[in-house]
């Protein structure tokens, strides 16, 4: 019998504002620990919490870009379990009134568009951090109550490339919109899948594993992958399925089983009133967000003439895609753009493993060195040595080429008496090319350009040896 | 008249024209504290040094002509689930008996900036979980009206406190009748005001939607002047109310007349002390006499009031008792492993009643439909109050359908334990204020009080007629003689 895989994500991301959910402790990364924290988020006796608006700001933000209806009211409730992360004996999450319900993400995977429902989208908090060492336990508490927005995807996914193609539109989507920097690396975005077979062509849902611990999209679809394969193994072998949590290990790229958590109680929660939304605090939310992803980059091949692909590449991050239309509009040749931008701005980015807001090229100084090389001031050629250079200094083309003298040699007097010792000093290959030797001529360019040290304005060189050598 | 007998607006009035200090009014508490304190157990924690340099920097700031609030230099006393930075806050249960917050409440701020002199911290029922302050962890806490009797509680030991002159002022907190109740059985004014009105903010929460701070005082006026120190919106507390503070001494007019008073027939039940029935219906009949417009009304879902309190204040007391595991503060059980921690420290550092309300708690919110009901029942009890306000000013019932027991007489019936509750409760689940003050005294010497509710906010209402009430007897001016009798 043909299985299919059934793939449902529940994935959490960190939303980016400045204070944390429910007080006013800084939410910056990387401080000493337990020194961003107070009797709130402490949970220390008789401390109340209080909602941050930037937080349901951003959340309404997330849901309006996974195209989630958001709920005029929605509430906090307590989410009860023991763990000495947890300060309060219970997370604050919305369990029975969620912030959004019902969206999707369009996602495409070879050339066919599917679509992944959302079933919802909730605002909750983040618990602290253990540290073991030296047969102790540490808690920080610095990133106790920092705010999360879970998302929970119906089990729309039929395999590991579908699970990784939605998990890049929903992070390309929340980073458009600033909701969040969703890196899976750093623990700005988790994502635990739960997967689980039936046959082909029936309708009905199956006991599922849930598999935890992936901290890459590449580790998501390898645990997707490899929990298929081995349900697949189980029921060949007449195995029943038994609900579960599984551990994905990175290292034997294997889920293994592991103590998974008895479902919580939620109670609702009586210090927190209900977040009420008007129309007009979400209408002013939606104009703020930016064009997304997807709509972008169907823009860019309309507006700019460009390929699939390039405006797939250049619409991957907001800042690129604002960018590239910086450019655009100083330069009116978008694929030149284009190209520029994807070989070599790009590979620096990546050598350099910065980001294109850290790039030191501004549009502007792009934009000139390509009006350079169309002056004939510089060749193409030598503008792939003055954008390295420009990327490290920062500094302009034309100082470039001015301070180290790279300016193309155009002027027609000096090259006509390279040009003429190079003759002289060359009878050989000139008889050659009189002979009808054509190649000859590329050797003489040659010899003109090894004299310029390339500076040589190649066009002209080759004009005047074919004027002299007639 | 020692000064420690005195009310907080006498004292005020004597350190306005400087015949006395707060460092004399401040010593005179402590004398009394050392006199008799071993007799009734008021505190759990006293800051006699902290106090007494409190004071004299009062007493500097009045030298130097700076100037001070209506209250400062008056002496205070806190119960012990409100948290005071740098002091001990232990709810009276051992899981906490040596935290020491490490911030003020809001209602303390606020009190420290008008110059309150705090002298310590008062007994209660754990977690002010109970109705007689039997439940400490502690100490027992005695009705200085009769020594062998409790004092009422939750915060039994606020009220005992202000009934044998061993504070000024005190506070008290309520969720469904522990400042009223306590202050009926020692004869003291106890006001609990309308959810909202004072911060919650650094009070340890027996069940979120149901407490309430307010004063426990010797006379109506002094809780009117406590009540315009701690009121207002603190941006701190979600459920505190962005309304209005009068001043409430403004209220304190003894005049009654055409003010229209309900009496609530379900609130004259069987099993009620008789000598109670009387005071508060002799309350009533001098009330009408002085030209109030007195009638019957009815509150019909009163009967399933303490019920739906009781499934209501469970489930948010277990959920608010589940910050207590051992791990970031308090005490921590020894344990091999983590689970044991957990199950350790909770069974040995709650008491009994405590982890009833827990088990009864977790139970009523895995079955959810429950809590659900109660919730519904609540909404039910809130339209009888709003259907009836619709009508009447103020509704007038006994605080308490008893006076004080003895000590020990009910601690093996928890559900008996809950009975002086039901006169007390729906306001709670209301959310409207109401105030307990005496109105009389059994054949056996104990005291009686009398409550008054009136709708949100209306805490003027209440004061203006337990003013007049109060100027037209004198059972406030009664004091135990704790030293003579026992």
């Amino acid at each position: 019998m043909e299985y299919e895989a059934i793939i449902g994500l529940e994935i959490h991301v960190q939303s980016k504002t400045e204070s944390k959910m429910f007080c006013s402790c800084s939410t910056e990364f990387g401080a000493p620990p337990n020194s961003q924290v107070c009797p709130v988020c402490l949970g220390l006796p008789g401390a109340l919490p209080v909602l941050n608006e930037k937080v349901v700001e951003q959340a309404v933000k997330a849901a309006l870009v996974l195209n989630c209806d958001v709920l005029k009211v929605s509430s906090f409730d307590k989410k009860i379990y023991f763990y000495p992360d947890l300060p309060k004996g219970y997370q604050i999450s919305q369990y029975y009134q969620p912030l959004a319900k019902s969206g999707y993400v369009d996602i495409k995977v070879k050339n066919k568009r599917r679509r992944v429902r959302i079933r919802h989208l909730h605002m909750e908090e983040d618990v602290g951090k253990l540290i073991h060492q030296k047969g102790m336990s540490l808690v920080d508490f610095n990133r106790a109550s920092l705010p999360l927005i879970e998302i929970v995807a119906e089990p729309d996914i039929r395999s590991s490339e579908e699970a990784g193609e939605f998990l890049m539109c929903l992070r390309s989507n929340l980073r458009y919109a600033g909701v969040s920097e969703c890196n899976m690396e750093e623990g700005s975005l988790r994502c635990d899948a739960n997967v689980s077979l039936r046959p082909l062509g029936t309708r009905k849902l199956y006991t599922k594993t849930e598999v935890k611990n992936m901290n890459s999209f590449k580790h998501v679809m390898k645990a997707i992958e490899y929990e298929i394969k081995r349900q697949k193994r189980s029921v060949k072998k007449g195995e029943a399925a038994v609900l579960h949590t599984r551990c994905w290990d990175p290292e034997r790229g294997v889920t293994v089983p592991m103590r998974g958590k008895a479902p919580a109680p939620c109670i609702s929660h009586s210090d927190l009133g209900p977040v009420i939304l008007d129309e007009e605090f979400i209408a002013s939310l939606r104009s703020q967000l930016p064009e997304l992803p997807l709509d972008r980059s169907e823009r860019f091949i309309q507006q700019y003439g460009i390929p699939a692909s390039d405006a797939s590449i250049l619409t991957s991050s907001k800042e690129l895609a604002d960018y590239y239309e910086e450019c655009v509009k100083l330069y009116k040749k978008p694929k030149v753009i284009a190209n520029w931008i994807m070989s070599d701005l790009l590979r620096e980015l990546k050598e350099k493993d910065i980001g294109i807001r850290e790039c030191k090229v501004s549009p502007e100084h792009l934009a000139e060195m390509i009006t350079l090389i169309d002056k004939g001031s510089i060749s193409g050629k030598m503008a792939k040595d003055v954008f390295v250079e420009m990327f490290e200094t920062g500094e302009k083309a034309s100082q470039i080429v001015k301070e180290k003298g790279l300016a193309q040699i155009s002027d027609k007097e000096a090259l006509v008496k390279i040009v003429d010792k190079t003759l002289q000093e060359n009878p050989k290959v000139v008889e050659d090319y009189k002979k009808g030797k054509e190649k000859a001529l590329g050797y003489l360019v040659g010899q003109v350009m090894k004299e310029t040290k390339g500076r040589a304005n190649p066009k002209l060189v080759n004009k005047l040896l074919e004027k002299k050598l007639k | 008249m020692k000064l420690n007998e005195l009310t907080a607006h006498e004292i005020r009035e004597l350190i306005r024209k400087g015949e006395v200090s707060s460092e004399e009014v401040t010593k005179s508490v402590f004398e009394r504290i050392e006199k008799v304190e071993k007799k009734i157990n008021s505190f759990v924690t006293l800051t006699k040094e902290e106090a007494l340099r409190e004071a004299r920097s009062v007493d500097e700031k009045i030298r130097k002509k700076k100037k001070i609030s209506p209250l400062a230099g008056v002496p205070i006393a806190i119960k012990d689930n409100m948290c005071i930075d740098g002091v001990l806050t232990t709810c009276s249960s051992k899981i906490l008996e040596n935290f020491r917050s490490p911030y003020d409440a809001t209602v303390i701020k606020r009190l420290k900036a008008n110059d309150l002199v705090f002298i310590g911290k008062t007994n209660m029922d754990e977690f002010a979980m109970g109705s007689s302050t039997e439940n400490s962890a502690f100490e027992i806490t005695h009705n200085p009206w009769d020594l062998e009797a409790i004092p009422g509680g939750s915060s039994g030991g606020s009220a005992a406190t202000i009934a044998s002159d061993e504070a000024i002022l005190a506070l008290g907190s309520d969720t469904g009748g522990s400042i009223r109740q306590p202050a009926s059985l020692c004869g003291v004014v106890g006001l609990k005001p309308t959810y909202g009105r004072v911060s919650r903010y650094g009070l340890i929460a027996f069940a979120s939607s149901l407490d309430q701070i307010g004063p426990i005082t010797k006379d109506v006026r002094d809780s009117a002047l406590l009540m315009n120190v701690i009121s207002g919106y603190d941006e701190r507390d979600s459920t505190s109310c962005n309304y209005p503070v009068p001043d409430y001494t403004e209220s304190l007019i003894s005049d009654v007349k055409g003010v229209k008073i309900g009496v609530p027939k379900e609130y004259f039940v069987k099993g009620m002390d008789e000598e109670v029935e009387k005071s508060v219906k002799d309350a009533i009949g001098l009330l009408e006499k002085l030209g109030a417009k007195v009638e019957e009304v009815f509150l019909p879902h009163t009967e399933y009031a303490l019920a739906t309190y009781c499934l209501i204040v469970s489930t948010e007391a277990s959920t608010d008792l589940a910050y207590y595991d051992g791990v970031g503060y308090g005490y921590r059980a020894q344990s091999r492993n983590l689970d044991e921690m957990y199950q350790n420290t909770r069974e040995k550092g709650f008491g009994d009643e405590v982890k009833r309300r827990i088990m009864l708690g977790t139970y009523v919110f895995s079955h959810y439909d429950y809590y659900l009901k109660a919730q519904k029942v609540r909404t039910l009890v809130k339209e009888d109050f709003d259907k009836v306000f619709e009508k009447c000013d103020c509704l007038i019932t006994p605080t308490s359908p008893t006076p004080a027991f003895k000590i020990g007489e009910k601690m093996d019936d928890p559900l008996r334990m809950y009975f002086p509750d039901i006169f007390t409760v729906p306001a709670n689940l209301a959310g409207i204020p109401g105030i307990s003050i005496p109105c009389g005294f059994t054949k056996k010497g104990l005291p009686v009080g009398l409550q008054i509710l009136a709708k949100p906010f209306a805490e003027e209402t209440i004061l203006r007629v337990a003013y007049s009430y109060e100027q037209n007897t004198g059972w406030h001016r009664r004091r135990p003689a704790i030293c003579d009798s026992q």
